[in-house]
C-alpha cells in the first residue's frame, strides 16, 4: 500500500460561527488526480486552502509530504514549495511581466540564478503554449492566457501537488477548453492534483477520485465509474442531477 | 453629453472683469476707510538690499525666512516619510503590539490641533529633549566645521535646537498623515495578492518587498505628494515657537514696518511659488512613472 502524501485527520474550521469544515479526513496518493465537486458553501475551496495553509484549520492534523502543517513558519514554507496553487481570479502579479512573474519565486525562494530560473520559465510557458507572451503584462492577455500564466507561475517551482481553485469559474466560455487541456496534460504526465471545479466532463477524462462535499463535511469518495453511474448517497444523487441536467 | 467647452466666451471674460473691478474697489476702500497708502519700495530692503560697508547686496529677514522654510520643508518631507512608512508598516503589521503603538501615535496626533500639539510638544518635551540628546551642546561646539555645517544646513546656530524641535515636531505631525496614506495604500493590494505571493512559497516580507509595495506606491504616489505640499503649508505653524521661517518673519517685518498689507500679500505669494513648483515637479514624476510602466 502506497503511503500517501496528502493526509487529513479529522479537520475542522470554523469561520467565526461558521463551521466551514467538520471533521474532514481524506488521503491522497502521490500522483493521484482528485476532483471535489459540491454546491457553493459547501466547504470545497477551504479545504484545499487548509492544505497550503492559506486558512488555518482550527482542529485536525494535516501532513503534507511527511510535514505536518503547525504554527511552524518554516514548516509552512517548506509545504508552500512543494505545493502549488492556481486561483480562480489567477492573481498574476499585475506590475511583472509574464516572465517576470515566472521567475519571482524561483529566484527568491529557491535561490536559483536568473538564467537558469528564466530558462525553467520559458518551457513551461512553451507547455501552456504561450512563449511569446513573455514579456507582456498579465492585462494584456486574455483570462484564458492569464490562467495559463498562472499554472506556469506555479509550476516553476517544480511541486509535487497542483492545487486548482475553480480554475476555470472566472473565464469565459471559449477559454475554458484552452486551460482544461492544458490540466488533462499535466494529469497525464502524472502530476498529483486535486482540483476543486464544476467541469463534469473534465472530471470524468481526468479523475481517479471524486470527493463529494457539502456543507463542511465530506459526503462520498468514489472512482468516476461509480460515483456518477450510482452514486450512494441521496445528497450526491440530487446534486448530480442538478448539474447534469442541462 | 455637451461639447467639452475649449475657448472662452464673453460671459467668462464678463466674469473675470467683476471680479477684478470687486478687487480694485477693495483697494481703494482699504485706502479710503483705513486710510492706508499702499508703499511697496518700504519693504523691498527686507528681502534684499545693499550693505553700507562692504557695499554688496545682501539678503534680509523675509529671504532669510524664506530659505528656513525651505529647509523645513525638505528635511520635514524626507523625515516625516521615513516616520509614515516605518509607523505605517507597523499598523499593519502581524504584531498587536507595533499595531497598537501605530494607531496610538495616530489617533493622538489625528485628534490634536497642530497647535496644541505643537506647544505641548515644545514646551513639556523638547526643553528637556534637546538638552539629553546634546543637540545644545553640538550647537555651541567650537569646531568652526561643525558651525559652518550648521549654519549652511540649519540656519544660525544660536536657534539651532529651536530649529531641531521645530522640525521633529512638524514632522511627527505630519507623519501621522502619511501613516494613514502608507496603510491604506498596502490595504488597497487586493488579498488574491497576498494569497498568490505565499502560494508560491514566498516569506512574507518577500511577497510585501516585490509584490505588495511595488503595487502600493504607484497607489500612495498621488496622496503622498499632496500631503507633502500641506506639509510645507503647516510648517508656518512652528512660527509659533520662534522658527525663524517665512511667517515668523512676515511677522516681525509687518510690526516694525506697519506695511501689513504688502508684506502678508507678498508671503502669500512666495508661499503659493514654492508649493505650487512642487505641485508642477510632482505632476512631472507622475507623469514620467506612468511613461516607464509601460
Amino acid at each position: 500500500m502506497q503511503k500517501p502524501i496528502i493526509k487529513l485527520r479529522g479537520v475542522c474550521k470554523l469561520f467565526g460561527q461558521f463551521q466551514a469544515l467538520y471533521d474532514v479526513s481524506f488521503d491522497v496518493k502521490l500522483g493521484e488526480r482528485v476532483v471535489v465537486c459540491g454546491p457553493s458553501g459547501s466547504g470545497k475551496s477551504t479545504m484545499i486552502r487548509c492544505i497550503n495553509r492559506l486558512e488555518e484549520h482550527d482542529s485536525g492534523e494535516i501532513t503534507v509530504d511527511g510535514i505536518e502543517l503547525t504554527e511552524d513558519m518554516e514548516n509552512i514554507l517548506s509545504v508552500r514549495r512543494e505545493v502549488g496553487m492556481v486561483f480562480q481570479q489567477f492573481n498574476l502579479f499585475p506590475h511583472l511581466t509574464v516572465l517576470e512573474n515566472l521567475v519571482l519565486a524561483p529566484m527568491r525562494a529557491r535561490k536559483l540564478s536568473r538564467t537558469e530560473a528564466e530558462k525553467t520559465a520559458m518551457e513551461y510557458l512553451e507547455r501552456v503554449r504561450i512563449p511569446d507572451q513573455a514579456s507582456k503584462y498579465p492585462a494584456q492577455l486574455s483570462g484564458g492566457q492569464q490562467q495559463r500564466v498562472a499554472i506556469a507561475r506555479s509550476l516553476c517551482m517544480k511541486p509535487k501537488i497542483m492545487l486548482f481553485d475553480e480554475p476555470t469559474s472566472a473565464l469565459d466560455p471559449e477559454m475554458i477548453k484552452e486551460v482544461l487541456d492544458v490540466m488533462i496534460e499535466l494529469a497525464r504526465d502524472g502530476m498529483t492534483m486535486i482540483v476543486v471545479t464544476h467541469e463534469m466532463g473534465f472530471a470524468k477524462t481526468v479523475a481517479d477520485t471524486m470527493v463529494f462535499m457539502d456543507h463542511g463535511r465530506i459526503v462520498e469518495v468514489a472512482p468516476p465509474s461509480t460515483f456518477f453511474t450510482s452514486p450512494k448517497s441521496d445528497r450526491t444523487q440530487l446534486f448530480l442531477s442538478q448539474i447534469l441536467s442541462h | 453629453m455637451q461639447r467639452k467647452k475649449t475657448k472662452l466666451n464673453w460671459i467668462d471674460a464678463l466674469v473675470v472683469l467683476s471680479i477684478a473691478i470687486f478687487v480694485i474697489v477693495i483697494v481703494r476702500r482699504v485706502e479710503s476707510v483705513l486710510n492706508y497708502t499702499w508703499d511697496w519700495s518700504k519693504i523691498v530692503p527686507f528681502f534684499i538690499y545693499v550693505d553700507r560697508e562692504t557695499g554688496e547686496w545682501t539678503k534680509n529677514l523675509m529671504i532669510e525666512g524664506l530659505l528656513m522654510t525651505m529647509r523645513l520643508a525638505v528635511y520635514g518631507i524626507v523625515a516625516s516619510a521615513i516616520i509614515g512608512v516605518v509607523m505605517g508598516l507597523c499598523r499593519i503589521s502581524s504584531n498587536l503590539f507595533l499595531r497598537m503603538v501605530a494607531r496610538s501615535y495616530v489617533e493622538l496626533v489625528r485628534n490634536t490641533p497642530p497647535l496644541v500639539f505643537i506647544f505641548i510638544f515644545y514646551f513639556f518635551l523638547s526643553t528637556q529633549l534637546m538638552p539629553v540628546l546634546g543637540i545644545e551642546e553640538l550647537a555651541r561646539s567650537d569646531s568652526p566645521t561643525v558651525q559652518w555645517l550648521i549654519r549652511i544646513l540649519c540656519g544660525d546656530p544660536v536657534l539651532f535646537s529651536n530649529f531641531i524641535s521645530g522640525l521633529v515636531c512638524l514632522s511627527i505631525f505630519e507623519g501621522a498623515y502619511i501613516t494613514e496614506i502608507v496603510r491604506a495604500g498596502v490595504q488597497s493590494i487586493p488579498r488574491g495578492q497576498w494569497e498568490a505571493g505565499k502560494a508560491v512559497g514566498l516569506s512574507g516580507f518577500d511577497v510585501m518587498r516585490s509584490v505588495i509595495l511595488p503595487q502600493a506606491v504607484n497607489r500612495i504616489a498621488p496622496p503622498l505628494a499632496n500631503q507633502f505640499i500641506t506639509l510645507i503649508k503647516d510648517s508656518s505653524i512652528v512660527s509659533l515657537i520662534s522658527i525663524q521661517e517665512l511667517t515668523f518673519m512676515a511677522v516681525e517685518v509687518g510690526v516694525s514696518t506697519s506695511r501689513i498689507f504688502e508684506i502678508w500679500i507678498l508671503t502669500a505669494a512666495m508661499y503659493f511659488v514654492i508649493c505650487y513648483a512642487c505641485v508642477l515637479f510632482f505632476n512631472w514624476l507622475e507623469r514620467r512613472a506612468a511613461r516607464a510602466r509601460r
